[in-house]
């Protein structure tokens, strides 16, 4: 029974497929987005408008397409990463030229129906593009010089546009996701411990950088981090941000003050409360126990997913599972450490929970990725 | 790529132990979120709670309703009315700029309430209400309220707003209230957070102003949950605050409106006391003026003249005005005199119309002379020798005490703005304030009311009182406050010597009722009622030319000073008429009218007057029965 045969015989086909589905992963999804839409009834006062009626139905789309990619096998996506990492470089370079301008950053394209964001597309591309290398590539070739400078080099292009946006949270976010793939792909030890220094090094030439012509990234991207570092610096003003959020937080106690009782969040202290500080509003009004368990079933579905990559035979699924999610836990890390003043303000949304489109369909979209690999995984 | 099955098995074995490895670093990553949480939700929690409550939770005041004034008998002279004004709220409006347009077709609208109403919105939170009319008219509200759909984000508001439905009648009485400035805030040590308030209002001006401890009130407090931009979003807790105390006034507002008209055409004061506790029963400054015009801010067109007008409409002359009493202070001098033993009342003194002292002759004013005239001859004819040989005896230092026992010279706790303390000149005062000593031409003016003595008509009405009762009468003006009656000040024994008293009162007596007394025309016939007083004539110049000569400026002032019932005083009472002349033709007879009104309690009948009198005095009656005061209250109703 060579391993090929074996791959070929057990693929479920047609719409039996579904039975094969990850449904435990879906069912988590689930429970987490209907967290969202508790959360963004509340906020907005009671009322599903206008934050929670859309986004169930944004909700229902996603999984219909999430689903239907997951139907498709796992084989043709990767025949497609490289297109897919093309259009989404192409995408990157097009916002520069015909993207809007919100919040002092180009980030969007108007489609008429939606708002794309590319960026938040290139965080799918990027994965898949680099699970295909690495499923190319000869393992024992993965650590050559030259075949690490390659996807470096995958990676440091879209990220450089994105941080041309400017958008550094998702620069970020590009650098941490491509590079837990190459160190899951089993690049030496060496090059990351390399690279963490002259990362190490580059804060320090960036902070040293500050007021001089060349100074490397922008004033407010500064203030920032000094906001983080002291929020009290600025109380009234981004520190405000985090302490106003820290307040609602913590006043929740261990219950919580009840569901459309968070009187912090309710009473616009809280800046954002439908989008990047929705956690805040949970944790007030549910308390503890409520931010534990949203915390449990993110921590669940990485398990799940970590389970089905490992089960999984085949390189590229494993690498594109674990891939998606290594960027699914980078967003709601990030976005939590934000909320819980860990990190700076860097206007990271907490996946399926926040308020957002394109944010959303991108995320059904790349766990339809990952349910077409548990679905078509040599058995 | 073809691949060894073998190889494949080591780089899947090498990628699930990193797949686990980085799992485990995310899971690791979660416990450390958790742990966070714990710390800020359960460690830190009542901390945050604390700051969280700072946040929500607004303390807002409530103004107090300021509390009402009354007369003596209940009738409101101050009262606070529901005021109607017009806001816009600039959210719910959308288009301000049209919905004004809308709002300007349905109300007069000027363009000047058109601007500033835009500049405010530009400048205030969206969700606050701005003013855009005020004081509008109940046709204004209904029209506002029946096109509200037309008109989104535009509402009325109730206010409450002061009123003085007796107007000029009192306007020297009770005052009025204002927008507190940032004058009056400066002046407050520590002023209460109340007055900050907008559109708050505080007494500016006599009783308003000088009780406005009692009329205030303290402010209420509301808590409110606010959002971070300040918006109300609900009340968790009010606290009621106290409304302001009402007064009651011992004015009687129905004599105060006889007086004032009575007053009609002249520039002149009339205090009247109640001998019983000094209430002021009667406090009438003319020309006066409408304080209502005064709310919410008057215009120059309404206030220039009031400033400009040398008749001097805001000047409360009963207590702002001090005067040389002039004929007036003969009690003063002679009660000196006497009470010192150094002439009997009996005694006589030879007028020739003048009395030459150190190569300088002083006239009396009649220059004829009244030959020996005792104390009441000299008071019922008005000599002037005679007191000036009195105080010559006497000294300025005794007389001047005793006109401070009488209350001349002394400022008298009134709660009326701007009291004015008079002059009773010693030595010692004129050498600190002058510079100059004082010679013996000074004490002789002094000993008939001019030179450096100065009196108000307040001080004056409060000698006759005393005179009139031998009592410390001290007068008063509120009477109760919420229903409360207050003490009565003074009113003990002047500890004179009670037949001296009592041969200055026979000495008025007769000035108004001898034949040849200097009132006896403005006197009382009625029986039990008759009054007796003292004229007075202060000399605005030095020059004795005739009255009429001269421009009014130059006139001398016209005073008179009486108590009635003679047998049993019950009201006492002073009149000046600035340059109205001699104080028998231009004083007098307004005390007569003014005690006969206040005796009778109303019109007196026509026969306490005299037969001579009597057609002309029931004209006047006749004319002044229906004088209104000036009260333009309720302006709103007027517009629109």
């Amino acid at each position: 029974m060579s391993y090929l045969e074996h791959t070929v015989k057990s693929v479920p086909s047609g719409f039996r497929k579904i039975l094969y589905l990850n449904w435990p992963v879906i069912l988590l999804l689930c429970a987490v987005s209907g967290t969202g839409f508790l959360m963004l009834y509340s906020v907005a006062g009671g009322t599903f408008d206008p934050w929670a009626a859309p986004q169930m139905k944004r909700f229902g789309l996603g999984v219909a397409l999430m689903i239907a990619v997951g139907l498709v096998p796992i084989w043709m996506w990767r025949n497609l990463a490289g297109v897919a990492y093309g259009v989404s470089i192409m995408l990157l370079i097009a916002v520069e030229f015909f993207g809007s301008v919100g919040m002092g950053a180009q980030r969007w394209i108007d489609l008429g129906f939606m708002r794309l964001q590319p960026s938040e597309l290139t965080k799918i591309t990027l994965v898949m593009f680099l699970a295909a290398y690495y499923d190319w590539l000869p393992a024992r070739k993965t650590s050559r010089p030259l075949w690490v400078l390659l996807p470096v080099f995958i990676i440091l292009l879209p990220t450089a546009l994105v941080l041309k946006q400017p958008d550094l949270g998702t620069a970020i976010l590009l650098l941490t996701a491509g590079g837990g793939l190459m160190f899951l792909a089993g690049v030496h030890w060496a090059y990351f411990a390399t690279v963490v220094a002259a990362a190490a090094g580059l804060i320090a030439a960036v902070f040293q950088s500050r007021g001089t012509p060349w100074q490397m990234i922008k004033d407010y991207q500064f203030r920032r981090i000094d906001t983080f570092l002291d929020p009290s610096s600025d109380p009234l003003g981004a520190g405000y941000h985090i302490t106003q959020s820290k307040i609602a937080l913590g006043s929740g106690g261990w219950t919580g003050r009840g569901f459309m009782q968070g009187t912090q969040s309710r009473l616009n202290f809280l800046p954002e409360k439908h989008t990047d500080f929705i956690f805040t509003t949970l944790a007030e009004e549910f308390g503890f126990i409520g931010g534990v368990s949203l915390l449990l079933l993110y921590a669940l579905i990485i398990i799940f997913c970590v389970v089905s990559a490992i089960m999984n035979k085949d390189r590229f699924s494993s690498l594109l599972i674990l891939g998606i999610a290594l960027n699914f836990f980078l967003f709601f890390a990030v976005n939590m450490s934000m909320v819980m003043g860990l990190a700076p303000v860097v206007g990271v949304p907490l996946p399926l929970v926040s308020y957002g489109g394109s944010a959303m369909l991108v995320l059904l979209l790349a766990f339809g990725l990952v349910q077409s690999a548990h679905v078509h995984r040599p058995r | 790529m073809k691949r060894s099955r073998a190889e494949k098995e080591a780089t899947h074995a090498k990628l699930s132990r990193r797949a686990a490895l980085l799992g485990g670093a995310q899971l690791l990553f979660m416990g450390g979120l958790a742990a966070r949480m714990r710390y800020l939700q359960v460690d830190q929690a009542d901390q945050f709670r604390l700051l969280a409550e700072e946040n929500r939770i607004n303390i807002r005041l409530i103004p107090p309703k300021r509390g009402e004034i009354f007369d003596r008998n209940g009738v409101q002279l101050a009262q606070n009315v529901p005021s109607y004004r017009i806001v816009i709220v600039r959210e719910d409006a959308g288009d301000v700029e049209a919905v004004l347009d809308r709002v300007a077709q349905l109300i007069d609208l000027t363009d000047e309430q058109r601007n500033s109403a835009l500049a405010e919105l530009n400048r205030s939170a969206p969700f606050l209400p701005v003013t855009i009319a005020e004081d509008v008219s109940w046709e204004a509200v209904s029209a506002i309220s029946v096109n509200a759909p037309a008109l989104p984000g535009v509402s009325p508001e109730v206010g409450s707003t002061r009123v003085y439905p007796r107007g000029s009648d009192l306007a020297h009485v009770v005052g009025r209230v204002g927008r507190v400035s940032q004058k009056d805030l400066d002046a407050l040590e520590d002023p209460d957070a109340v007055l900050r308030i907008p559109r708050f209002q505080i007494g500016k001006i006599n009783v308003e102003a000088r009780e406005e401890s009692l009329l205030r009130g303290s402010a209420g407090t509301k808590q409110v949950e606010v959002n971070a931009t300040g918006r109300v979003m609900r009340e968790l807790e009010r606290r009621e605050g106290q409304s302001g105390a009402d007064l009651q006034l011992t004015i009687d507002a129905k004599l105060q409106n006889y007086v004032q008209a009575r007053l009609q055409g002249e520039s002149a004061a009339v205090v009247i006391i109640d001998c019983e506790k000094g209430d002021i029963v009667a406090n009438a400054s003319a020309p006066s003026y409408d304080p209502n015009l005064f709310i919410g801010g008057i215009s120059s067109k309404d206030y220039d003249p009031l400033l400009n007008s040398k008749y001097r409409p805001l000047v409360n002359k009963t207590v702002q005005g001090a005067y040389p009493p002039g004929s007036t202070f003969k009690m003063m001098t002679a009660m000196a005199a006497i009470e010192e033993g150094i002439i009997g009342p009996d005694e006589t003194v030879y007028c020739p119309g003048h009395l030459e002292i150190g190569g300088r002759r002083f006239h009396c004013w009649k220059r004829a002379g009244h030959g020996w005239v005792d104390l009441e001859t000299s008071l019922k004819r008005s000599c002037d020798v005679y007191y000036y040989d009195l105080a010559l005896k006497v000294g300025i230092e005794k007389i001047s005490a005793m006109a401070n026992r009488f209350g001349l010279g002394i400022k008298h706790e009134i709660s009326l703005s701007s009291v004015n303390s008079g002059l009773t000149p010693t030595k010692d005062w004129k050498l600190r304030q002058r510079g100059e000593p004082w010679v013996i031409g000074d004490t002789v003016n002094a000993s008939i009311g001019q030179g450096f003595m100065l009196a108000s008509p307040m001080q004056l009405a409060v000698m006759a009182a005393r005179i009139a009762t031998g009592r410390e009468i001290a007068p008063r003006l509120v009477k109760s406050v919420n229903g409360v009656e207050q003490p009565v000040r003074g009113g003990g024994p002047l500890n004179m010597n009670e037949n001296n008293l009592r041969r200055m009162r026979r000495a008025m007596y007769a000035v108004v009722n001898d034949r040849r007394g200097t009132a006896y025309r403005s006197r009382i016939i009625a029986e039990g009622m008759r009054m007796a007083g003292k004229t007075g004539t202060s000399q605005v110049r030095s020059a004795v030319v005739n009255n009429n000569e001269v421009p009014w400026e130059q006139r001398d002032h016209a005073l008179f000073v009486a108590f009635a019932p003679f047998e049993a005083p019950r009201y006492a009472c002073a009149v000046l008429v600035e340059h109205g002349g001699g104080g028998s033709t231009a004083a007098a007879p307004i005390a007569r009218d003014a005690m006969l009104q206040a005796l009778y309690d109303g019109e007196p009948p026509l026969d306490a007057y005299p037969t001579a009198d009597r057609e002309s005095i029931g004209a006047q009656q006749e004319r002044l029965r229906d004088v209104q005061p000036q009260a333009r209250i309720n302006k709103g109703k007027d517009q629109a």
